[in-house]
């Protein structure tokens, strides 16, 4: 069938500068590779990806007539691509290149130069084996949805959502919680430039809910994601707010008459605060509308409120309505940005701080709802309740909770509490100026723009910074005492202090595991969401238009979130611009003479690709296999289960991969 | 005393976890024997029980599939396939008095380049207590 032509091989073995060729012994690797059956030519270059090393190929594919090429560098998963555009800009079918992987599976990984071209030389002859047996494929087009699904509402997915919808395309933007805004709706000012963030953010927040191209669905849940790029297929779970958000005009008089009225920690206010089983998540909430929190409303968790529900007795417009029964709604997208955001880490894993404890240690979130105007306290800094508040004159933070600290499991360095502690000092240094504000710290990181200005104007503001970490915070009558040595002086010393703000870092999401099952999704080995190349694909996933914006993908700040959500945008951008994307080219094929319908590809075929049909056989009706290519990924699972090798993935044959093993096996 | 034996060892990976740890290993310069010489396929479901048997025929010592963990499939369910005719090989394989120590099977993601290095080690000792593989030779069956 695809056999037509004898196999004409030419194989490059590239240097890579010296990345290969200071352990692999190229000369001799072409020289090996010259007395292969079937090749042609074999030669080696500095630099094969380069233009002349391109070059280089096309020339010989033209004077040598090859119709096989073996490119041995590095991993095809970073120059398959490149190969295959040299190969059809020759007219040849790109499908005709293999690589062999001598860079990061040879000369990166064994010292021996000995060994390493021996396990050259035999990779480049299964290369030259599997090349000889290649087949030339077709890539198809299939039509794109222009419309995007963006997940998570912080700043990052409205970031996005902003973007691909001024571009023109339908976005829908799905949030779980009632309202959008996210982490940074909580901050009181962002750092280096002291901006009020919800005076930056809510501008966008209020963006997002009046674009004529944005579709928002807060409280609401994605269930189900299938299909692949340019046509997913989504189910979006709008859960019960209890409340018809058409007739609610977010007034509040529900929440101010509720019965467990200042009884249930709020969310926004990081349990610092209090608020009713009916609420707005925060004032400026977009959409600005009252949600039922179905947990803890009496009516809603015990069938019974007084007589009758306090809300839908003094609601004006009668919007309560506990009839109400979550919706699911399925759209069609061509492209999904993920930015779920993180979770803060919990202090009580550090038993040590004393978190658990006492009210007076609190996080750096916690911190932040304190010294904020829109907070439970109107942004004084005070600690104890009622009669006993006070503001604090001695503070202590504590920088790297939950950080760079392997104990708890986390290695990586969180990228913001630095800078946010040194934006808290500089907080309580201006509203209560004769407080003595101290820092104790591992290192400061004050990495980015403007950042190490601010953290010199902050010292210079009289914040103590001090190098050492506690060993443990505990009670002292009403004092905090921070057991801590100096490291720079070497002086052990008990700090007493009336508050201590433990610098908490960032975390994966705990949901983090529904989403990587819902969109086959990676985790680094911090558990953040894993990106397609650390430095090339920094926003694209292993699956096919599905993008990250955000802390979803490791902790940021709000510029670099920005920043990265924008680059999601402007890539889920490229499939609805284009309005088609290419299928999968590398997909299963039945031999339908030798198929006996058992059947068994069909039930292992994740993507359900392949179905049986009736043809007829010699004037027989029977059933035989038959594959949509559309639907097909390639995997190959069904021609391990096929008992008669009649189902086979493209470039991945057993015929293929048989004389890859037969080259393998030989001892050399 | 004779050199130590160094195997054959050819091993299949996905190209999505388990290939793509193989490159963040070399791509972090850590350092593993080469006795492991990689035949990579799109999922560790591909891995026909037939492969692994041609392999020992062919002359390897060893055979080890990689995959992504249980779960993480890019394929969705193609470990799950994996693992379960791995089951059945190496049952088959102990039948025909091939020794287990042989034939491997991991789970390595795209981020564990370290795991993948340990894996290798394992897998190269294991084979290597094994000894060379004699079994499939021609002149080794009695017909």
């Amino acid at each position: 069938m695809f056999m037509s032509e004898k196999p004409r091989v030419g194989v490059y073995v590239c240097h890579c500068g010296i990345n290969i060729a200071a352990t692999v012994d190229v000369e001799a690797v072409v020289e090996f590779a010259s007395r292969l059956p079937g090749v042609v030519v074999a030669k080696n270059y500095t630099y094969m990806c380069s233009d002349p090393g391109q070059q280089l190929v096309q020339e010989d594919i033209r004077k040598e007539n090859l119709n096989r090429i073996v490119v041995a560098s590095c991993s095809p998963r970073m120059h398959e691509m490149t190969f295959r555009r040299t190969l059809q800009d020759a007219g040849l079918n790109p499908y005709y290149l293999e690589m062999a992987n001598i860079r990061e599976h040879v000369s990166w990984v064994h010292e021996d130069q000995e060994e390493a071209t021996k396990k050259a030389k035999s990779l480049v002859g299964a290369s030259v084996s599997k090349a000889r047996m290649l087949e030339p494929l077709e890539e198809k087009e299939v039509e794109a949805e222009r419309s995007a699904l963006v997940i998570g509402g912080g700043i990052a997915g409205i970031q996005s959502a902003l973007d691909i919808a001024d571009a023109g395309y339908q976005v829908y933007l799905v949030e779980k919680t009632p309202s959008v805004g996210g982490r940074m709706s909580q901050l009181d000012k962002t750092f280096p430039t002291l901006d009020c963030s919800a005076c930056i953010l809510t501008p966008k927040m209020v963006d997002v809910a009046n674009h004529p191209q944005i579709e928002l669905m807060t409280y609401s849940e994605v269930e189900e994601v299938g299909g692949f790029v340019g046509n997913f297929e989504v189910k979006v779970r709008q859960k019960a707010r209890y409340v018809d958000i058409d007739k609610c005009n977010g007034c509040g008089d529900c929440a101010d008459n509720c019965r467990v009225k200042n009884r249930i920690p709020n969310e926004y206010d990081e349990g610092v605060g209090k608020r009713s089983a009916i609420y707005m998540p925060f004032p400026q909430a977009v959409p600005a509308k009252m949600t039922i929190d179905p947990d803890h409303c009496l009516y809603l968790t015990r069938g019974k409120c007084g007589k009758e529900p306090k809300c839908q007795e003094v609601c004006g417009p009668g919007a309560i309505d506990f009839e109400q029964q979550d919706q699911v709604v399925e759209l069609k997208v061509g492209a999904i940005v993920v930015a779920t955001g993180f979770d803060t880490f919990e202090p009580s894993r550090k038993p040590e701080y004393g978190y658990q404890d006492s009210p007076n240690v609190i996080t750096g979130l916690e911190m932040e709802r304190l010294v904020s105007a829109s907070g439970p306290t109107g942004g004084e800094i005070l600690i104890g309740e009622g009669e006993t508040a006070r503001k604090p004159k001695d503070v202590a933070f504590i920088q790297c909770v939950g950080s760079r600290d392997q104990s708890v499991g986390n290695e990586y360095c969180s990228r913001v509490c630095c800078m946010y502690t040194a934006k808290q000092a500089h907080l309580i240094k201006e509203k209560i100026p004769d407080a003595d504000v101290r820092v104790y710290y591992m290192d400061v990181r004050a990495f980015g723009k403007g950042f190490e200005e601010f953290y010199d104007r902050v010292r210079r503001e009289g914040v103590r910074y001090i190098r050492g970490n506690p060993s443990e915070i505990f009670s002292k009558g009403d004092k905090q005492v921070v057991k801590v040595e100096d490291t720079l002086t070497a002086t052990p010393m008990e700090d007493e202090v009336d508050l201590v703000v433990l610098a908490t870092g960032l975390e994966p999401r705990a949901d983090a595991r529904g989403v990587i099952d819902l969109l086959r999704l990676s985790q680094s080995s911090d558990k953040f969401f894993l990106e397609a190349h650390p430095k090339l694909y920094p926003v694209d996933t292993s699956t096919d238009g599905v993008f990250l914006a955000g802390c979803a993908q490791g902790p940021k700040d709000i510029p670099d979130t920005v920043a990265q959500a924008k680059g999601a945008a402007a890539s889920a951008m490229i499939p609805l611009s284009l309005g088609k994307v290419k299928v999968e080219a590398q997909t299963a094929e039945v031999n339908q003479d030798t198929c006996r319908g058992c059947g068994f590809c069909v039930e292992v075929c994740p993507y359900s690709a392949i179905e049986l049909t009736t043809v007829n056989r010699f004037g027989h009706a029977v059933n035989v296999a038959s594959v949509n290519e559309a639907l097909c990924k390639g995997c190959g699972s069904c021609s391990a289960a096929c008992l008669s090798n009649s189902v086979q993935p493209r470039s991945f044959r057993d015929s293929q991969i048989m004389p890859q093993i037969a080259a393998l096996g030989v001892r050399k | 005393m004779s050199e130590p034996f160094e195997p054959n060892i050819v091993a299949f990976l996905c190209n999505w976890c388990s290939y793509a740890g193989a490159d963040l290993a070399g791509t972090s310069r850590v350092k593993y024997s080469s006795n492991i010489k990689i035949i990579r396929v799109m999922c560790s479901g591909r891995v026909n029980p037939l492969f692994v048997m041609n392999a020992l025929q062919q002359g390897a010592d060893g055979v080890l599939i990689s995959g992504c963990h249980p779960g993480d499939c890019h394929y969705l369910e193609g470990n799950m396939y994996a693992r379960r005719r791995f089951g059945l090989i190496k049952e088959l394989m102990e039948f025909v008095g091939v020794d287990p120590r042989r034939i491997h099977m991991s789970w390595v993601s795209a981020s564990e380049g370290g795991k993948w290095k340990d894996v290798v080690e394992k897998v190269v000792e294991d084979v290597r207590e094994a000894g060379p593989f004699e079994q499939f030779k021609r002149d080794k069956i009695n017909w």
